[in-house]
């Protein structure tokens, strides 16, 4: 009768027949066996195969012999390497900011009293049907045709050239179109977190005087910290892993200004000989994502915490 | 009791077709008075999604010399026949139908696996092997992409997978990961009860899972089969790496492959975009509330 507590959460008496048996049942683990194999071939083989090239000078084909730790030192004195991970932290950092406070002010607006909300909805969430890379060709007609037109109309002359043809705000584009596509995401899961919030918070506020910008700060934000939490890490991981709205806008260019990790890794290991190089830079780059991950998450639940 | 308190709980799991009820409820209290100024200002917001999706409309039905200008312009006459030339040009039918074919085959595939091992794991998580499981499943969440790509391509063409079929294969394997966890969460608030009254009637546990459980998680095998068949649909990059055959493109892919050969022809070049996304917003037109409920659902957990 020792029963191991599986879920203390769990509603309904403890002992039974599948719950602390010693017998394990055999179809359970045929259940999970075939994923694992495959899980295992498909994704640990090669994340271990990769760490294993990174230590040596293979090049995609051919011949390869061990060279150590000397990728990885090479890495830091490359100046390609130190373009790829400024521009893409730049641009996550940037993008991460811009998609959460416009995801959380329009999902507040359409849990607002507003007509049409189901529409809305509805139209808000399409750029997330929708691939990047079409959407991306789309924006990059629209940055290098509609806009320069249109400024050229009103005479603002900063906006007459396309502003994917300059290394200082191709970035600004390719962030444009990120938020554009990934905000439609985020809105939702908002709005599904902005109605757990039960609507007598907001009627006993008003009551008492708070204003709009009062009840966001003390009931609107906390009550959906999980879900900024969520969001926030989400975006991050993502944008750090830009690719398609790369190779749709501005295909790493003007020179390597916007050619993002993800990018560098293709281009040099499929097309540039680099393939043991290319790896040792993707499992710095696994690091540096478990990093940020980690460090996202105590900061933003330590947060949450203290309210 | 014991029966009363399971089957509200059952009650609970089940009859949530669609978020939606939860949804008007939380809405009703605003009815009484609409913020006109508020709506117009979502509606202006609504505009820049739209924007994009209208250049593409009215470009794809431009002949070349109505180009030019802010692109914003009404044609002043359609040319259909640019339709014509990307459905050629592109090879789109048999794109289309390598698309189709690797989303339903990674939603079936996904469907039908991840939630028997998610059902395993869950049913299991007080074991030391399936707890193991589970936390090796998830971790792989934090692992880019790229970091693999480089050798499992190599390994698909070792295999012979290096086609749809391949395609299929790795979406379902990649997806375990997201999959196992919201499936888990979901299981573990079914009531254990149903299961052991079926199991002491002598059922086994094969066909507890598919005629008891399968069935109960209808809700959130909808969130996964969305999320999925976007994925499968819109992915880019594992076509991009693991394709070798040019008539396995897919419809993202080949859009890649004709911007690189015909990248000054933005007329037909914008009907080919529309035509590729237009089969997902035609679906979306008629399941638009399922769609966002069940994305909805699948961030709750």
């Amino acid at each position: 009768m020792s029963t191991p507590v599986s879920s203390p959460a769990r509603p309904g008496p403890p002992p039974t027949a599948l719950r602390g048996e010693r017998r394990v049942p055999r179809v359970f683990y045929l259940m999970v066996l075939p994923a694992l194999a495959l899980f295992a071939v498909f994704h640990t083989v090669p994340l271990l195969t990769g760490m294993f090239f990174s230590l040596t000078n293979y090049a995609g084909y051919g011949e390869w012999s061990f060279v150590g730790l000397r990728n990885y030192a090479n890495l830091f004195g490359d100046d390609r390497i130190y373009g790829a991970y400024g521009f893409t932290f730049l641009f996550a950092i940037v993008s991460t900011v811009a998609v959460n406070i416009i995801a959380l002010a329009v999902a507040i607006a359409l849990n607002g009293r507003i007509r049409f909300k189901t529409g809305f909805r509805g139209i808000f969430f399409i750029p997330n049907i929708l691939s990047i890379l079409i959407v991306g060709y789309v924006f990059n007609y629209l940055f290098s045709n509609s806009v320069p037109a249109i400024a050229e109309a009103l005479g603002v002359t900063s906006l007459t050239t396309s502003i994917l043809a300059s290394p200082d705000t191709a970035w600004i584009g390719v962030v444009i179109l990120s938020v554009w596509q990934a905000a439609a995401f985020n809105i939702i899961i908002y709005l599904a977190g902005l109605q757990t919030i039960p609507g007598e918070l907001y009627e006993a506020a008003s009551l008492d005087g708070a204003s709009p910008w009062k009840q966001f700060t003390s009931i609107t934000f906390p009550m959906i910290g999980a879900f900024f939490t969520i969001n926030m890490v989400l975006s991050l991981k993502n944008f750090l892993q830009v690719f398609d709205q790369i190779i749709s806008l501005t295909a790493g260019g003007p020179g390597t200004s916007t050619e993002s990790i993800s990018l560098l890794i293709y281009r040099g290991g499929f097309q540039g000989g680099e393939y043991g190089y290319q790896t040792a830079n993707a499992v710095l780059y696994l690091f540096v994502i478990i990093a940020i991950s980690f460090i996202q998450l105590r900061i933003l639940q330590r947060r949450e915490a203290s309210f | 009791m014991t029966a009363t308190s399971s089957s509200a709980v059952r009650r609970v799991a089940t009859d949530r077709p669609d978020g939606d009820d939860v949804v008007e409820r939380a809405y009703r209290p605003d009815r009484r008075r609409v913020n006109w100024w508020l709506t117009a200002l979502v509606a202006v917001c609504a505009l820049t999604v739209l924007i994009p999706l209208y250049l593409t409309v009215v470009t794809a039905l431009k002949t070349p010399d109505q180009l030019g200008g802010t692109g914003f312009g009404l044609p002043t006459t359609a040319r259909w026949e640019n339709f014509a030339d990307a459905w050629t040009l592109t090879s789109f039918p048999r794109a289309l139908l390598n698309t189709g074919l690797v989303t339903v085959g990674t939603v079936l595939l996904t469907l039908v696996t991840n939630s028997m091992v998610a059902y395993a794991i869950a049913r299991n998580m007080h074991r030391r092997f399936f707890k193991g499981l589970y936390f090796y499943f998830i971790a792989a969440l934090f692992v880019p992409f790229p970091i693999i790509m480089l050798p499992v391509v190599k390994q698909t063409a070792i295999f012979g997978l290096d086609n749809q079929l391949g395609l299929i294969l790795l979406y379902t394997v990649y997806g375990l990961s997201f999959n196992i966890f919201v499936y888990v969460a979901y299981i573990r608030s079914i009531p254990l009860e149903l299961e052991e009254a079926a199991l002491t009637d002598g059922a086994t546990t094969w066909t507890v899972f598919w005629r008891i459980i399968f069935p109960l998680l209808g809700p959130m095998n909808a969130t996964v089969g969305i999320l999925t068949c976007l994925w499968a649909w819109n992915d880019f990059m594992l076509p991009l790496v693991i394709l070798s055959d040019p008539s396995a493109q897919t419809l993202p892919l080949a859009q890649f492959i004709f911007q690189g050969q015909f990248n000054t022809n933005y007329s037909v070049a914008f009907a080919s975009y529309l035509m590729a996304m237009a089969p997902l917003l035609i679906v979306y037109l008629f399941a638009q509330r399922w769609v966002i409920s069940g994305v909805m659902r699948g961030s709750s957990k």
